[in-house]
């Protein structure tokens, strides 16, 4: 128990620290990065309630994917940031104080919250034992079973996003040489080929 | 020195509070308020999965899959506008975004 909480203490230190250092940082690169450190120290947060697929998803989806996306746009365009980071200190206390005021609020809905008597009878699907079912397979179950709808709507969400990605960056230079499949596939052999009677001696003119 | 729900509550809520202060912070570049959207998802996402991990109910789980993937798409979308506007105009500056003056 005392690992535990040792561990909760480090990861939770790391990803609040390098969440601090993601809005701070001078250099969006450097942000990104610790982007990536804080999904990772949050994967391990997940390790330790139980929800090892999630903890793997996350780092797939986001140490792999979405901030490898960031670090591919931010270093793509080119852009002086020094000048973006100009007026900050503008915003500073304005933001201190909607901060400070969520954070209170939050710390102390934290503080004073109790979980209800009654919530114990709702419960849509209980976590089967670890030792008999491992965290993947049970999210499986309820995932492929009951929430499949969802699932399928998550799958909708990425295709509509994919497809809205690429139309958006998508351009069409002229001049470039492109295939059109519709007109290889229209070909004929009567306008495919020329069949040419070469008479001999004569030649191709 | 046992580890209970508030304290995970706790890093949810100082995430939260760090995504929507780096919204403000840096109010003119976009690609850090994507960042902080990202962590502000991100703490909602420890939020369901220590409801989901404290109350012993899996569909905490299933709906930090779906966050997840919407914060992905959010991701995709929001840096492919990104690009397409630094294209047509040079700058990615949120107070020049501003053509429409809504």
């Amino acid at each position: 128990m005392i690992i535990q909480a040792i561990f909760f203490y480090i990861f939770a230190g790391i990803a609040v620290a390098s969440a601090v250092m993601v809005i701070t940082a001078r250099n969006p690169v450097h942000s990104v990065l610790f982007l990536i450190l804080a999904f990772v120290n949050a994967a391990g947060l997940f390790v330790l309630l139980g929800a090892e697929f999630l903890a793997m998803i996350l780092i797939v989806v986001y140490v792999g994917a979405v901030a490898v996306l960031f670090l591919f746009v931010v270093m793509m365009l080119d852009i002086d940031f020094s000048e973006l980071r100009q007026g900050i200190l503008n915003y500073l206390p304005i933001g201190a104080l909607v901060g400070a005021v969520l954070l209170t609020e939050l710390l102390i809905l934290v503080g004073a919250w109790a979980i209800g008597p009654d919530v114990v009878k709702s419960i849509a699907s209980p976590i089967p034992a670890p030792s008999d079912v491992n965290n993947t397979q049970a999210l499986g179950l309820v995932l492929y079973t009951r929430y499949v709808y969802f699932f399928e709507a998550a799958g909708l969400i990425l295709l509509v996003a994919m497809i809205g990605a690429i139309v958006l960056t998508l351009q069409h230079k002229p001049g470039v040489k492109r295939q059109n499949i519709a007109a290889q596939v229209a070909r004929r052999r009567t306008t495919a080929i020329d069949i040419v009677n070469v008479k001999p001696g004569q030649g191709l003119s | 020195m046992t580890i209970g729900l508030g304290h995970y509550l706790s890093v949810g809520a100082i995430l939260f509070t760090l995504g929507i202060l780096g919204i403000f912070l840096n109010r003119k570049n976009v690609i850090v308020i994507l960042m902080s959207i990202e962590l502000v998802l991100l703490a909602v996402n420890i939020n369901l999965v220590a409801f989901s991990s404290f109350l012993g109910d899996i569909v905490g789980q299933v709906y930090a899959l779906i966050v997840l993937t919407v914060a992905a798409a959010e991701a995709a979308i929001g840096l492919a506008i990104l690009v397409a506007y630094f294209r047509n105009r040079g700058s990615i500056a949120v107070e020049d975004i501003n053509l429409m003056k809504g």
